[in-house]
């Protein structure tokens, strides 16, 4: 039989996401821009997605997989739920979502994942993802279209690369939320004059561990509460505009 | 060289490595062999298809066109074919693409209505849940390798609130205010969004249908396989209706007068 | 060895047109400790008793969460409970996954009437032998079901399962105009007030005056050995409940504030409602919304 031209399954949706990890926070946020070439699709489809009381996905990469792949964690989530009567725990869900891409590995998900949220023991934690399953804990990690862009201003800015404590003194390890959620904004604005995949909406979401005050929130207009646990974790999400253009 | 003595040309068994050789340089395929499977086709591209569908949100709910052409290649073959389709009480679908697939999945839709009809407890398919399904639908055969060759706008009013939703062959989702599929969302998705958006609320059916109109009578005169024939649909809280095919009025004298492109700028 | 000749296999009628088997496995839920379940036009609540097998075993489970909008409590055996929950969580998430809708209760309890079917009329196959009461909320509001190995599905006001629940539901019964009467209103104003009155508070008190006519004679309920399911709009007493009012289970200390409010069952009861003869002829009768109660 000769061989045809083949359709291709995949698309790329643009868009970027990013995530940092505090000492006891954790914030996950995403453009709202969906769309393929030179096409805006729509100014308004969410990337990132609040997955537990105290975990958070953010999805890049192509839109119909992505959305596939939460469904499919939100539901395994869901039986465990079910299973064991409590959420499960971020590093568990991290583990959950290496398997189920990895067993896609020889049709994978086109997309690169970042999970946000609070370890079992408070601590602010970051999962970046492959789309093919390989995965590590870090501090912060951009993805997608404007990773290029937005990943090198937090290697200088959260890991201090390329500069120079003053001396006697040695750089924080952790960075307050109000720090970090101006860091986001910026990299996101920046991200939006740069590049064309990027703009139309912000979508910022905060996850803050028991006990974490929600004052580095006060500085920004509109942040909204979605959901609080008994224990005192607390989910916010923060809506601003970006340039439509 | 060739380090693999399976290929040195000696007899060998397909399936069973009679000369112990290992590693086979390839692994028999126990796979079920099919005997018709050289015969059997999956969509590798559209045949007959229909172009752009476009869709608003307005004051009273939803408004769709598409045209009635369906094409075969550059052929103008079919000029009366319907490429909106009604789905339940609160639903209409516009396809664009192949014309064969969307027959499919008018009738899959169908059969869908049909049994939850018969179930008759109350509980009534909306727009979103049609959507879903429809893109559950999608996103399947093309992780099947066997897309259905489609680019389709889900429209609908319940309860209420109106539903606007894009999908596609490779199970691509998204809803906005104003939607286009193929050329339309080049040509017509800007004149669209700088009608609507923002203005959802405001406009009218009256307004609705210009701005449709407008945008239908642009895309004719660019699209080389659209046709001055097309039809509007609505679905609002009255239900989905389908109006007569109806025609822009067009102007193709000479173009003396246009200014403003390429070189002429006085 | 057998009790009867009809009984030796489930496709075999008896000569009065019985299927024995299919009995029998009506006996098994009522072997059962009880479970109680009720609905205003704003909430529907379960509650039941939980056994333990002894001082040192733990009390068994009663209640399970299918989805957000549906939970079930149990009588019989809890291993065919198992089961069948199992299968009303898959469909449930397929609901959601193909049609992003909650499924509806009704269609849920149906699918498991027709699977009990089956096995009462299948060659090989036995009945389960446990009942479920099942409360769910749609469109349409709140509602309760029951399910019976028979492959029977009703839906009700306010009904009873397991050992003694006859007791209970004699309660209802007499008590049912009472808790029934914010049908009569329209849902917003049945919302506004249940504000000022508690309607869900009283519901679950209803419900456990009701539990507790199924106890043996030295028994009481307590913390331990009582469970309450609720949905709808969260209640004086809870804390955290989402928005759409999802299922939760209430068990041990937060079950005081319910618990402590119940009037010592010796203490001379409430008048009675001062229209009695809006008695429940027709329990089966689904509470949609144009139900015309007065002309009950």
């Amino acid at each position: 039989m000769p061989q045809q031209r083949q359709f291709n399954p995949y698309s790329e949706n643009g868009g970027t996401i990013l995530a940092i990890a505090g000492a006891d926070f954790a914030v996950v946020a995403g453009d709202t821009r969906q769309s393929e070439g030179y096409s805006i699709q729509t100014r308004y489809a969410p990337k990132v997605f609040r997955l537990t009381d105290k975990a958070v996905l953010a999805v890049n990469g192509f839109a119909a997989d992505g959305n596939i792949l939460v469904k499919t964690v939100k539901q395994r989530l869901e039986w465990y739920r079910h299973a064991h009567a409590k959420d499960m725990p971020l590093r568990a869900i991290a583990r959950l979502i290496q398997t189920i891409l990895y067993a896609k590995r020889f049709f994978p998900y086109y997309v690169y994942n970042i999970l946000g949220g609070i370890e079992e023991d408070g601590t602010g934690a970051v999962y970046s993802f492959d789309p093919v399953g390989s995965y590590e804990r870090e501090a912060c990690r951009a993805a997608g279209a404007a990773q290029a862009l937005v990943q090198p201003f937090l290697d200088n800015q959260i890991y201090f690369k390329n500069q120079k404590p003053k001396p006697g003194q040695s750089h924080p390890t952790h960075l307050p939320l109000d720090h970090v959620l101006s860091l986001v904004i910026d990299s996101f604005t920046s991200a939006t004059e740069r590049h064309i995949e990027v703009g139309d909406g912000l979508e910022i979401y905060v996850v803050l561990a028991r006990g974490h005050s929600a004052q580095g929130l006060s500085n920004i207009p509109g942040a909204q509460e979605i959901s609080q646990t008994d224990e005192g974790e607390r989910v916010f999400v923060v809506r601003r505009d970006l340039k439509k253009d | 060289m060739d380090h693999f003595p399976t290929n040195w040309g000696r007899p060998r068994n397909d399936t069973v490595d009679a000369y112990n050789t290992y590693p086979l340089h390839q692994r028999p395929d126990w796979r079920p062999k099919d005997s018709f499977a050289d015969g059997i086709q999956r969509t590798q591209q559209p045949i007959v298809t229909g172009t752009s569908v476009l869709a608003i949100k307005y004051k009273d709910g939803i408004m769709m066109a598409a045209d009635n052409l369906a094409s075969y290649g550059s052929l103008a073959r079919f000029k009366d074919i319907q490429r909106l389709h009604v789905v339940g009480d609160y639903t209409i679908l516009g396809a664009g693409g192949d014309m064969s697939d969307f027959q499919h999945i008018q009738h899959t839709l169908d059969s869908l209505m049909i049994e939850e009809f018969s179930v008759d407890d109350g509980h009534k398919l909306g727009p979103p849940e049609i959507y879903e399904y429809l893109s559950r639908l999608m996103y399947g055969r093309r992780s099947e390798m066997n897309p259905l060759w489609n680019s389709i706008l889900v429209g609908g009013f319940k309860d209420g609130k109106s539903f606007l939703g894009y999908v596609d062959l490779l199970g691509t989702t998204y809803s906005a205010s104003t939607l286009a599929t193929g050329y339309g969302s080049m040509i017509a998705q800007p004149l669209l969004r700088k009608a609507v958006e923002g203005r959802e609320h405001l406009i009218t059916e009256e307004e609705a249908r210009e701005i449709i109109k407008t945008s239908m009578k642009v895309l004719f005169y660019r699209d080389a396989r659209s046709l001055n024939k097309y039809q509007i649909g609505t679905i609002t809280a009255a239900g989905p209706k389908i109006y007569e095919a109806q025609s822009s009025e067009t102007e193709w004298s000479f173009a003396e007068g246009i200014r403003g492109y390429g070189a002429q700028t006085q | 060895m057998f009790r009867n000749t009809y009984d030796s296999d489930n496709t075999v009628f008896s000569p009065q047109g019985r299927l024995h088997q299919v009995e029998y496995a009506l006996e098994a839920v009522k072997q059962g400790s009880a479970a109680v379940g009720l609905v205003s036009k704003t909430h529907a609540v379960l509650l039941a008793l939980k056994r333990s097998t002894g001082e040192l075993a733990a009390y068994q489970q009663k209640m399970i969460r299918i989805d957000d909008h549906v939970g079930i409590a149990i009588a019989g055996l809890t291993s065919d409970a198992r089961v069948l929950s199992n299968f009303m969580r898959q469909q449930a998430m397929s609901s959601r996954m193909m049609f992003n809708r909650p499924v509806p209760v009704n269609r849920l309890v149906t699918s498991i009437a027709d699977k009990a079917q089956v096995n009462t009329q299948e060659y090989g196959r036995r009945p389960y032998g446990v009942g479920f009461l099942v409360i769910g909320q749609d469109q349409s509001g709140p509602h309760l079901h029951e399910f019976s190995p028979s492959g029977n599905s009703y839906e009700y006001y306010a009904m009873s399962i397991g050992a003694r629940s006859q007791s209970a539901k004699t309660y209802l019964e007499k008590h049912f105009a009472e808790f029934a009467d914010c049908m009569l209103l329209f849902r917003l104003l049945a919302t506004i007030l249940s504000y000022f009155l508690g309607s869900l508070e009283k519901l679950i008190q209803h419900g456990l005056y009701a539990l507790r006519e199924t106890l043996q004679q030295d028994k009481e309920l307590t913390i331990n050995n009582t469970s309450v399911g609720i949905l709808g709009p969260s209640g004086v007493d809870e804390r955290n409940v989402k928005a759409d009012g999802s299922f939760r289970i209430i068990e041990g200390a937060p079950l005081r504030f319910y618990l402590d409010n119940m009037k010592p069952k010796d203490a001379p009861e409430a008048p009675p409602a001062a229209v009695p003869a809006a008695e429940p002829t027709e329990p089966q009768a689904p509470p949609t919304e144009d139900v015309q109660m007065a002309e009950q």
